[in-house]
């Protein structure tokens, strides 16, 4: 990542800080600042437009009802491409604001072979080696990058299909609906482990905040690294605590 | 309407011979005969286009050439393409009046996503539904002669329609009505094909054009607008495909991938729905301990005895 970029993100993070407010009381930890839960939303909103917008031209004949959303099937149709060149933008600001959380890192790889326990949830607690983002998160991450850029490729040579042949369209609209159906998936599994499956996780995006135990229970490192205090000891005294 | 066909003649009292007419069909399939090799380029059939579709006058654009525009265009559904050639070291001009050539196996058709928005009838005329038209534009792409054309305002697309309206009423297309030379000819699919072949064999055979032949493309399943063309070798001079075709993918992913894609985001919801009912929550550590042995459940102990 380059200075200039970092050098950006930095300001902006001050500039949002100004604007917004995270307010952390005792036993929270500060998770999301302003400027990243803008982000985010802002991306995901758009998502949800182009996601939206995007069905109705995928199979009208079953998602024409979308369409009086958007001002009628054409409307939609020419909506669609800004949703998406908007999704596009704020995901540029999101990936410089968490390009260096999201490198991967050796304990990803250890996170990766012990995916299976995860998912049945028989890791109730994750490994002292867990940082802010788990594997899982990070794999999502780089999804995003790959399918915005995609997007953004077939999505111009559809947008300007006067100018590019008619067989170079045909294929960007298969590459352009798979991009889709691979982000399509990722997004049921976020917003799943985001709300349902892992309570105390969504008030981190609307309120930029996490308890210590939420923090002790999915990210130890990350825990360990913003107290100073140690992840496996802290954990043993909730415990106890809990028992008393 | 009542079927012409159910007062055909079946017997006749005290009548020697067969049934005058008994077991004659009608064909349904129609088609537009164009002679390229006549037309004099006056243009008559793209006025009458624009005035028999009522279509506002469309600022032309001068290019070096006498054709009126660089393409068709929404409101401009026929075109004569003025290509310049050049025949015994003399310029030889090919005038070919271009519009939709109502593939047999339409691409616009395959590649469309909407329900209802492009339509083809049983006499072969390909016809856009605008009301349910969408404007996403893959007909564009998926047509092989670069015909139908987006109108920036309703954000719909629009070609030429084969005057199906006309042709509805027994009346043959406005261009065909216009043209002065009868360069341009409308009946049915047979009796064009074979009027076509026997002025190709003309051109052969009297005019010195060795090569002419009847531009019927069989990758599409041949089209319901056929050209008599000096050179059959090469349709290119003229602007036309040697081989048209339509990306395979408009069959293949519109009707097999893409249901897939949403079969398996369904699977996706309910994969991550029924996980929750089976493993629930991931709550944060440490969480109040298990019940072990527990109390007795009162209402679940009373719900064994019951039978």
């Amino acid at each position: 990542m380059s200075t200039t970029a970092k050098k950006f993100d930095e300001r902006a993070r001050g500039e949002f800080a100004q604007l917004g407010t995270t307010r952390v009381h005792p036993g929270e930890l500060l998770r999301h600042p302003v400027y990243t839960r803008f982000l985010h939303w802002s991306v995901a909103i758009f998502f949800i437009l182009s996601l939206l917008s995007g069905f109705a031209i995928y199979s009208p004949w079953l998602f024409r009802w979308i369409t009086p959303l958007f001002g009628g099937g054409p409307r939609t149709r020419a909506l669609h491409p800004w949703f998406g060149l908007l999704f596009d933008v704020f995901f540029l600001f999101q990936f410089i604001n968490w390009f260096a959380p999201m490198a991967w890192v050796e304990s990803d790889r250890r996170w990766m072979k012990r995916m299976r326990q995860y998912v049945t949830n028989d890791v109730r607690r994750e490994p002292e080696d867990v940082g802010f983002f788990n594997a899982g998160q990070k794999i999502y991450f780089w999804l995003i990058l790959v399918s915005a850029i995609l997007f953004l490729i077939t999505g111009l040579l559809m947008w300007f299909d006067d100018v590019v042949g008619r067989w170079i369209v045909a294929v960007s609209y298969v590459i352009h609906d798979l991009a889709a159906l691979l982000m399509l998936a990722g997004f049921i599994i976020h917003i799943y482990e985001g709300t349902a499956h892992q309570p105390g996780t969504f008030r981190s995006m609307m309120d930029g905040t996490v308890t210590e135990r939420w923090a002790l229970t999915h990210h130890p490192a990350w825990f360990r690294a913003v107290t100073g205090r140690d992840s496996r000891e802290a954990y043993e005294r909730e415990k106890r605590q809990e028992e008393r | 309407m009542a079927n012409p066909r159910t007062f055909q003649i079946q017997e006749i009292s005290a009548h020697p011979g067969p049934v005058p007419g008994r077991g004659t069909r009608r064909e349904d399939q129609v088609c537009k005969y164009i002679d390229v090799t006549t037309c004099i380029g006056c243009k008559a059939c793209e006025v009458a286009c624009v005035e028999w579709n009522d279509h506002p006058f469309r600022e032309t654009t001068f290019n070096d050439t006498y054709q009126t525009m660089p393409t068709t265009e929404w409101n401009y559904y026929n075109l004569i393409k003025f290509a310049e050639d050049e025949r015994d070291g003399n310029l030889m001009w090919l005038l070919r009046k271009d519009q939709c050539m109502h593939c047999e196996d339409p691409g616009c058709l395959r590649a469309c996503p909407a329900d209802g928005a492009i339509i083809k009838y049983e006499n072969g005329i390909v016809d856009f539904q605008q009301e349910n038209c969408i404007g996403c534009g893959y007909c564009i792409s998926g047509c092989p002669f670069d015909i139908p054309k987006f109108h920036p305002t309703t954000k719909k697309v629009y070609k030429c329609t084969l005057c199906s309206d006309r042709v509805g009423q027994g009346l043959e297309p406005a261009c065909v009505k216009a043209c002065p030379t009868g360069c341009l000819k409308f009946g049915t699919k047979s009796d064009m094909v074979q009027i076509a072949g026997l002025r190709a064999k003309q051109l052969r055979d009297v005019s010195g054009f060795a090569d002419a032949g009847v531009y019927d493309p069989q990758s599409i399943g041949g089209t319901h607008v056929i050209y008599v063309l000096h050179d059959i070798k090469r349709p290119e001079r003229y602007g036309l495909n040697a081989n048209p075709v339509i990306p395979p993918s408009y069959t293949y992913w519109k009707w097999l991938a893409k249901p897939i894609g949403l079969g398996m985001g369904l699977l996706g919801i309910a994969a991550v729905f029924f996980h929750r009912v089976f493993y629930g929550p991931k709550l944060p550590q440490p969480e109040p301990p298990e019940f072990r042995t527990g109390p007795e459940d009162e209402i679940e102990a009373g719900r064994k005895e019951t039978p």
